[in-house]
């Protein structure tokens, strides 16, 4: 009885969000999110090169776990990263290039 | 029933160490180096309901964490938990039961000792699959309870005090491998409750597919020695805003998993649109009792549960959780609401040098 309710809302759950992500995985076009977030941090940051290797950096990684700041005062920028790079264990390289990206 | 709020036997305390936190903190202020190594104060603060079974309690929390980095190499990281959890009394007498907690969290030294390595000392979260070092803070999770099985693995306080190693092992273009490694001492210091132990964690990142698969082993090295096992997978497709996560870990005494899905809308205008600040989660849970030591807070029968959840991310950091879950078990089934509202902070500790 109560396995056939958990079933029958997973099911339930996953027909909800199958048209969803069908719709999702489709190109977007000008709305991706992880644009969105670049985009956001490029503004916010005034980053000139629009796809540098910091750019790619902060899109593969600063999603991950949670959603990516909006932007922060460049005086903590080097404390954020070296913060985040002990808790997610990223590179030497990708610490570096990700203060180059924040700080142009 | 689990307790809604096993999460706060994590915020074990610290907080015997005022006054050394507070030393550490006037230090740096006379001896940072560049810029932009400015300590920052970041955390969540909250107000939580819970209504499990009709009986509502309601937890007003904040949890400040500083980061401060000391030269070129190293990075003090503290967090505390503030809260007031406020109980309906037993026994049909009118009125609330209050209690409140304060303490810290964890507070750890980071030395970057080389490219590959980094070496933790103090009292630090427990590295043993994801949710206890990534998503327990306040404002990252987007459920209000973390899983039935956030306990196992970690050695149950979720602390280790002690050291560890971690680092990325490798990182390559398509791929990236990281480790963690540590020993814990045992301590019943009610401010520095640890078990000794020691485990890690190694994961695989596929940064192009966004897909991250790890393992983890950690071994009790106290009493009766047990072992744990755990792995997680979590995929983010790219260019999407849907989110996988799941976790299963195995304890001596009972096995769990967890799998949570998380959608962000973009097709009706946008993330900062109405709808694409909505974000649907479903999480499902079971946990299998193995045999009847019920040592690691798991519940003690059977159980399986159903979480669909609701948030609305409003602007400015603002995040409100709702969630209706399902819980089944044959001591019966029961019903939780969940209602919070979490807002997120970051600044800069002072104003630093321009
Ligand atoms: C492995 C998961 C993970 C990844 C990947 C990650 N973060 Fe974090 N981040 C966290 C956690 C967990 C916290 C909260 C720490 C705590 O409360 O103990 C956090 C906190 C933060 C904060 C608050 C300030 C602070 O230092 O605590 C900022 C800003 C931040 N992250 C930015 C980023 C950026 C930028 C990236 C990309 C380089 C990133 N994060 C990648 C897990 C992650």
């Amino acid at each position: 009885m109560s396995q056939t309710h958990l079933l029958a809302y997973a099911f339930g759950l996953s027909a909800l969000l199958t048209p969803f992500l069908a719709a999702q995985t489709k190109p977007q076009g000008n709305q991706p999110a992880s644009a969105h977030v670049e985009q956001k941090a490029s503004t916010k940051q005034n980053s000139p090169i629009p796809h540098s290797e910091g750019d790619r950096i902060f899109a593969q990684n600063c999603s991950r776990c949670h959603t990516a700041p909006d932007g922060f005062s460049p005086n903590i920028s080097g404390t954020v990263v070296r913060h985040m790079r002990v808790r997610a264990s990223l590179s030497q390289h990708d610490e570096q290039e990700l203060l180059r990206f924040l700080n142009p | 029933m689990p307790s809604p709020r096993r999460d706060f036997r994590f915020f074990k305390s610290l907080w015997s160490a005022r006054p050394l936190l507070f030393s550490v903190v006037v230090l740096f202020a006379t001896q940072y180096g560049r810029a932009q190594d400015t300590p920052l104060i970041s955390g969540g603060v909250g107000f939580f309901t819970n209504t499990t079974g009709g009986s509502t309690t309601y937890l007003p929390i904040i949890s400040p964490l500083l980061a401060a980095p000391i030269g070129d190499h190293f990075l003090i990281e503290s967090r505390a938990a503030l809260l007031e959890d406020f109980t309906p009394k037993t026994g049909g007498q009118p009125g609330y039961d209050h209690s409140h907690f304060i303490g810290l969290t964890y507070l750890q030294g980071d030395y970057i000792a080389s490219p590959h390595v980094t070496v933790v000392g103090g009292s630090f979260l427990t590295p043993f699959g994801t949710y206890n070092e990534r998503l327990s803070p306040i404002w990252i999770n987007n459920f209000q309870d973390g899983p039935l099985i956030q306990t196992l693995g970690v050695m149950t306080t979720g602390v280790g005090l002690g050291g560890q190693l971690r680092g990325s092992a490798v990182s390559r273009r398509n791929f990236s491998i990281d480790y963690a490694a540590y020993f814990s001492a045992r301590s019943g210091n009610e401010q520095f409750n640890s078990k000794r132990s020691s485990g890690g964690r190694v994961s695989l990142y596929l940064p192009e597919k966004r897909l991250e698969v790890g393992f983890s082993y950690g071994r009790l090295l106290q009493g009766t020695h047990e072992n744990f096992y755990g792995t997680h997978v979590w995929w983010e497709p790219k260019d999407s805003t849907f989110r996988l996560r799941s976790e299963w870990a195995r304890g001596q005494h009972a096995q769990g998993y967890w799998v949570e899905a998380d959608y962000r809308p973009t097709n009706f205008g946008g993330l900062d649109s109405w709808i694409g600040r909505l974000e649907p989660i479903f999480r499902i849970q079971q946990t299998f009792r193995i045999d009847n030591v019920a040592s690691d807070s798991l519940p003690a029968i059977n159980t399986q549960r159903a979480d669909f959840g609701l948030d609305y991310n409003l602007p400015h950091n603002t995040r409100i959780l709702t969630s209706y879950s399902r819980q089944f078990s044959s001591s019966g089934n029961v019903n939780i609401w969940e209602i919070g509202i979490v807002y997120r902070f970051l600044f800069p500790a002072w104003k630093g040098k321009q």
